[in-house]
């Protein structure tokens, strides 16, 4: 193992303080971090654009700054991370990974880049995901396939499958994605990596490329449940450019993650969701999460039973919500300001409406396309008030719901999917087994909840297997003490953080 | 129940405007029947009695002073135009019945 | 192809008209509804824009404080219900100059419900209007279109887009359908306009300038045989942007709609054009199913609420609303019914006003504005207001007829060179050196003068006969080009014949 590869192995917390304690400048953190990036890439396809040169300016500038100055700085200061390509980077090229957007360079920056910039940390450079973030596995993105660093024939996860793998692969210690329906979270679990979605409106969406506005969420990922915790802070606040953003401070999660580090969860109480588990569940899924159960219960915890009895309508509710929201987010890709044109053919009137409508048609994929259609349909006239309206009214009952299991436990619990990470191209063709990947996720997106993921161990045939924690609305820091704590006991059995049980061959050839 | 029949699908294209193909279309009928089918069953619990949901963290607007910020040049705005002329976006001819 | 039109008088008698008013309203905040870009008529283009208002990928809107209060006033001043709670909606549609393809206004939920307001006719009538709504909407960019005859949409090679204007705020007020007019429908729609116009302007929320889009209504229009028949279908005359369009479209739709009703024939529920060329509304779109504007509550925006003791403090600042201010003036001025009607309908009202205050008589800033200048507005087809004189110069005018220093004559060469740009009355009369010649000498001379080349008129003069005066006088006007006082001349000549 060469230094290189011990260092981007450290938590990004542990390379922070590597940092204060001036054992490394960020520039070596970012240094390295790009010579994985090289040597992993050809496997991974983790990154659509590497943002090598603005990624080592940032650096020197956090690096000339005065001791005085950085302690002031939030405590991930100078740590490198790496963007998910739904979020507008100024001068870099973003593309939601879509046709439509391809060679997209954006004007401004989202509200979470502004903070990550003020805090010094330099960006890496932008990640895949499914086109536009509609996806389970980031094969809908229209410009490269994202390999599972854990098996490099199965999918990461999605839609942020590019910041999953990235982390996991030792390119990145941090990144930042976006959860519609479990985007942060799936690929979290897919490649035993931590994945969070905060409350709604916790985190600002300003440039954050919107799919369904009232679903979609920024939040971390990474390899530590602190890590996820000091990420959050960064990013989270108030932001008046967010009309849905919280008027409210960040929630003190990395205090919750550091208590929770002490494995002592005496007091707590911890609802296991009855209606998502069973049938349609991989067996060995499951067993790690009762494994986990069993471990929470050792430290204090008091697990019970509780019900959410409209959580079974979650997905159809969701699968109207969201395209309907997307139909109509996505209807300013035109071929007028920004991105594709596309003429029709000599055959058809050369007129601005039709222009439109090639330029749609060739700019986005399939899955894009599909839900556009469906979601035109649910708004539509005479359909209204049976979907849209209805789908609305279940995620009130949804709300209603986890208000009374909030009444019972401080937590929820619940493995995050439904399996483990499957094979390139099986689900691709078949929308529906797809989408009922995210059935475990989607509940948290409909009620607004801050949810996390975290590795659970690993499958019969060494996949990961992931364990979700839910808190209740604006009580982020709630679901971080557990999720730390069975994070210490976990590692404590295995000897480790999960990933050492994960072959990273592009790792070896580094030298440094 | 909803089904989709091709001229609606048409229509949506039509509607959402994406020049959509035959073979698009075709599969699409498929697609999107056996995800309305599965999808049906909000209505069996959205009853009247139940208020929906627009935002699911109840806020109340919050509102801007009207006060200027430094808008983006004319050539920011325009640095993505896939055609532009005299400082403006071009489009098409547009039909005056769109 | 010339349409079949029935006799107006005969139309309205026939049918019963019912009609409608969508106007839009441009608001005159700094900034726009949904984000701080600066509001300026007539930038370079595309220079007014923020990622909000370009629709960029990531942007969110926010709405701006103000347009509320604005749009809160109107709402007060049309006795409207103002919603504690109400909502933005998306109504989505595709368009080139709107910059996310979908508009944000309001839908079930507007910040304004139903009111109305009292509408004063010409002979005194007052007729009310019955107010649907007023909700808050953001308007969108411009097309300018190349390469057809004229700058017309049709035929146009392809269009230049400025979206400077999208996003600047618009409230769009909503009559119910408006019944009981019979053939003074067309006169209501126009002086609800200008009451609409004279409010918005009282209030302070919008410039209110027709001629630069700032207000615009679209005109809807049905009849049915009789008032207790069910409405019949109706058409839609949209974005009519001047008070005597909105009149002629009513007028004319209403001739068009009896005559086809007259041969048993249908109206078709269709989008209309008014052409100010040919004084005819065109058959636009008939309206079907691409009308589906998907309408649902914009999911990046939250409820908006407005508490009534806001409610309170703005009702408390609302200024005096135009009728109530025209009666007091109509009082101050002493002007008759009929006078004051005169005004209104010249669209005097402000200019008077202004006059007034910087010192001229309402008498004499009345005599002005409603005399040489409308003749000279008229003249170069523009209101009162763009002439190039202002309240302050008549008021100067004025003040140099009172002193003795200008004769009618030469007050009205000085409001013309006024007009044409040559400076202040005062520069004028200095620089042309235009005054009353009131020097007796020398105006004795000129008399002398013209009494001995017209001894005729000097004889019949002194025979007691006074109608001749004119005569003399007009010769002495020509000798002093128009600068001797009438009044001088004939004394100076009642002497001479004594």
């Amino acid at each position: 193992m060469s230094d290189t590869a011990a260092l981007v192995q450290l938590t990004a917390a542990e390379m922070a303080e590597k940092i204060r304690n001036k054992e490394v400048t960020s520039r070596e953190l970012v240094e390295a971090h790009l010579a994985v990036i090289e040597a992993a890439e050809p496997q991974l396809q983790a990154f659509l654009k590497v943002s090598a040169q603005e990624a080592l300016a940032q650096a020197d500038e956090f690096d000339a700054l005065s001791d005085e100055d950085k302690a002031k700085l939030p405590e991930l200061a100078g740590v490198p991370i790496a963007i998910k390509d739904m979020i507008v980077t100024e001068g870099i090229e973003t593309t939601a990974a879509s046709r439509i957007l391809e060679g997209w360079v954006p004007p401004y920056d989202a509200t979470v880049i502004e903070r990550l910039k003020a805090a010094h940390m330099p960006i890496l450079g932008k990640t895949n995901l499914d086109e536009f973030a509609m996806g389970s596995s980031t094969e809908h993105s229209a410009y490269q396939n994202t390999m599972n660093p854990w098996n490099t024939e199965c999918v990461p996860g999605g839609s942020g499958g590019g910041s999953a793998a990235a982390v996991a692969g030792f390119e990145a210690p941090l990144a930042l994605g976006t959860d519609t329906g479990g985007s942060i979270r799936q690929p979290g679990a897919f490649t035993g990596t931590v994945g969070v979605k905060p409350t709604y409106g916790a985190v600002s969406r300003y440039g954050a490329i919107a799919m369904a506005s009232s679903l979609d969420q920024i939040g971390p990922a990474t390899r530590s449940v602190l890590d996820s915790a000091l990420l959050y802070e960064v990013i989270g606040g108030h932001d008046k450019r967010d009309s849905t953003s919280i008027p409210e401070p960040v929630r003190p999660a990395a205090e919750a993650a550091r208590e929770g580090a002490k494995r002592d969860l005496k007091g707590m109480k911890v609802g296991l969701i009855k209606e998502i588990g069973g049938e349609g569940f991989q067996q060995d899924v499951l067993d790690r999460f009762n494994e986990c159960v069993k471990l929470l219960e050792d430290m204090g915890a008091e697990v019970v039973e509780v019900s959410c009895p409209h959580i079974g309508y979650a997905l159809s509710a969701y699968y109207i919500v969201m395209p309907s929201e997307a139909s109509s987010n996505l209807a300013r890709y035109d071929g007028m300001r920004y991105g594709l044109r596309v003429m029709p053919p000599v055959d058809v009137p050369q007129t601005a409406a039709n222009m439109m409508s090639y330029t749609r048609e060739a700019g986005f994929g399939d899955e894009v396309k599909r839900r556009i259609i469906l979601g035109t349909y649910a708004l539509s006239a005479g359909y209204y008030d049976a979907w849209y309206g209805s789908a609305q009214k279940v995620r009130t009952l949804i709300i209603d719901d986890f208000n009374k299991a909030f009444d019972q436990v401080d937590v929820l619990i619940c493995p995050t999917a439904p399996t483990t990470a499957f094979k390139f191209g099986d689900k691709i063709e078949d929308p529906m087994a797809m989408y009922v990947n995210d059935i475990a996720t989607i509940p948290a997106n409909l009620a607004g909840l801050p949810a996390m993921s975290i590795p659970a161990g690993l499958s019969g045939d060494g996949m990961p297997v992931g364990f979700q924690f839910l808190a209740p609305q604006k009580r982020d820091e709630v679901m971080y003490k557990p999720a730390a704590a069975l994070e210490a006991a976990l590692e404590e059995q295995w000897g480790g953080p999960v990933w050492k049980s994960m072959n990273t061959p592009w790792l070896e050839g580094l030298n440094k | 129940m909803s089904t989709f029949t091709r001229e609606e699908i048409t229509h949506l294209g039509d509607l959402a405007r994406i020049a959509l193909t035959e073979k698009e279309i075709v599969r699409m009928q498929d697609e999107l029947n056996s995800i309305a089918e599965s999808i049906n069953t909000v209505q069996e619990v959205a009853t009247d009695d139940v208020q929906p949901t627009a935002n699911p963290v109840p806020l109340e607007a919050y509102l801007r002073p009207d006060v200027a910020q430094k808008p983006l040049t004319q050539e920011q705005a325009l640095s993505g135009a896939p055609v532009k002329e005299d400082g403006m976006f071009v489009a098409p001819r547009i039909l005056g019945e769109e | 192809m010339a349409e079949k039109l029935m006799k107006y008088a005969e139309a309205t008698d026939k049918y019963d008209v019912v009609f409608g008013l969508e106007t839009h309203v441009e608001l005159s905040t700094n900034t726009k509804l949904f984000c701080p870009a600066h509001i300026e008529f007539g930038g370079e283009p595309n220079t007014q824009l923020t990622p909000v208002s370009l629709g960029l990928p990531g942007s969110l809107p926010v709405v701006n404080e103000t347009a509320v209060d604005y749009a809160i006033k109107l709402g007060l001043a049309l006795h409207c219900q103002i919603n504690e709670w109400s909502q933005f909606a998306r109504k989505n549609y595709f368009y080139p100059d709107m910059p996310r393809d979908y508009q944000i206004s309001q839908y079930d939920k507007p910040t304004n419900g139903e009111g109305y307001l009292d509408v004063e006719l010409e002979d005194g009538t007052v007729f009310r209007v019955p107010i649907e709504r007023a909700h808050i909407e953001d308007d969108a960019g411009k097309n300018t279109h190349v390469g057809g005859a004229d700058g017309r949409i049709e035929g146009a090679d392809h269009s230049l887009v400025d979206y400077n204007r999208a996003g600047v705020p618009l409230i769009e007020i909503v009559t119910k359908p408006i019944t009981g007019a019979g053939d003074r429908a067309p006169e209501i729609a126009g002086a609800y306009m200008r009451a609409i116009r004279d409010i918005v302007r009282a209030l302070g929320i919008s410039r209110a300038k027709m001629e630069q889009g700032n207000m615009r209504a679209d005109v809807n229009v049905s009849l049915r045989p009789s008032a207790d028949a069910p409405l019949g279908t109706r058409s839609e005359t949209k974005n009519v942007n001047t008070f005597r369009g909105i009149e002629k479209t009513l007028r004319y739709e209403i001739r068009r709609q009896a005559a086809i009703l007259d041969e048993g024939g249908e109206i078709l529920q269709e989008t209309r054009h008014w052409d100010e060329a040919t004084q005819t509304t065109a058959g636009g779109r008939v309206k079907s199913d691409a009308d589906d504007y998907r309408y649902f509550p914009d999911p990046d925006l939250v409820m908006l609420h407005i508490t009534q003791s806001h409610i309170d403090e703005i009702a408390a600042q609302m200024p005096e609303m135009p009728r109530e201010r025209r009666n007091r003036l109509k009082d101050e001025w002493n002007f008759s019914d009929i006078e004051m009607r005169d005004v209104i309908n010249a669209d005097a009202l402000d200019l008077i006003e202004e006059t007034v205050k910087a010192g001229a008589t309402a008498a004499g800033a009345k005599k002005w504005w409603l005399g040489e200048l409308s003749r000279e507005a008229n003249n170069q087809g523009v209101t009162l207001e763009e002439l190039s004189i202002t309240p302050a110069d008549v008021a100067e005018v004025e003040k140099l007829i009172a002193d003795g220093k200008l004769n009618d004559k030469l007050a009205k060469q000085t409001v013309n060179f006024v007009l044409a740009g040559e400076g202040t009355p005062a520069e004028v009369v200095e620089k042309r050196g235009l005054k009353v010649v009131s020097d007796d000498g020398a105006l004795e001379a000129i008399v002398m003068e013209a009494m001995e080349a017209n001894p005729d008129v000097v004889e019949k003069l002194k025979s007691g006969n006074m109608k001749p005066m004119g005569a003399l006088i007009g010769a002495v006007m020509r000798a002093t080009k128009g600068s001797a006082d009438a009044k001088s001349v004939t004394k100076i000549v009642m002497s001479k014949i004594k």
